[in-house]
């Protein structure tokens, strides 16, 4: 197993509520990752984001290791929730919130907070110089 | 290109109820598909899609999609 496939495993594995997008929860790149973060702002959930876009092997490894091909892609307590189009149905259906319950119990309402952590040193090429 | 993923989902879905698919912008990648079709009793959302993914696995690599939405349903 690779040293980025092992990142990315562990990443699933340790966050609660984390989201691979293409950008970061400040500066998405992508409207299906927008769509999936605003489902997780809906229910008020704490989440982590990860950027995919630094280096296509983080996706190509998430993939192999989730059987799901497409970004975005959130995992709760380590298990695959969904894309953009699932994440939203159960947003609205509430099922996503009694996902986040069996799962994390209480602690996913940590405040709405979110952040964006790297599983590789490059750089997003096309993120926006400030 | 609607109509290569229409043929693939059709062939994925024999039984399907309905199968539809919309080019969002018209530029032959952006797709909305909708399958309903018994063989998604059961199954949760994500092995749902699962099932659609598999179907659309040859336009997914090739790049043809560049993206996909997905709605699934039962046909009960």
């Amino acid at each position: 197993m690779s040293e980025l496939r092992d990142r990315i495993q562990q990443t699933i594995e340790t966050e609660p509520v984390v989201a691979f997008i293409k950008g970061t929860h400040e500066q998405c790149m992508c409207g299906n990752s927008e769509r999936a973060l605003q489902s997780l702002r809906a229910v008020g959930a704490s989440f982590t984001a990860v950027d995919v876009l630094p280096d296509p092997a983080i996706r190509q490894e998430l993939s192999a290791l989730s059987s799901w091909p497409t970004i975005p892609q959130v995992f709760v307590g380590g298990e695959l929730v969904g894309g953009a189009d699932i994440v939203q149905e159960l947003a609205m259906n509430g099922e996503l919130e009694a996902k986040l319950n069996e799962k994390l119990g209480d602690s996913w309402r940590n405040g709405g907070e979110e952040r964006t952590v790297a599983v590789t040193e490059r750089e997003n090429p096309f993120r926006l110089a400030r | 290109m609607s109509e290569r993923l229409q043929t693939l989902l059709e062939g994925a879905f024999p039984d399907a109820k309905g199968v539809e698919v919309v080019d969002r912008t018209g530029g032959g990648d952006h797709f909305h598909v909708t399958v309903v079709s018994g063989r998604f009793s059961g199954l949760s959302l994500v092995d749902q899609h699962r099932l659609v993914y598999d179907a659309l696995a040859e336009p997914l690599e090739d790049g043809t999609i560049h993206e996909l939405r997905i709605t699934t349903r039962g046909d009960a």
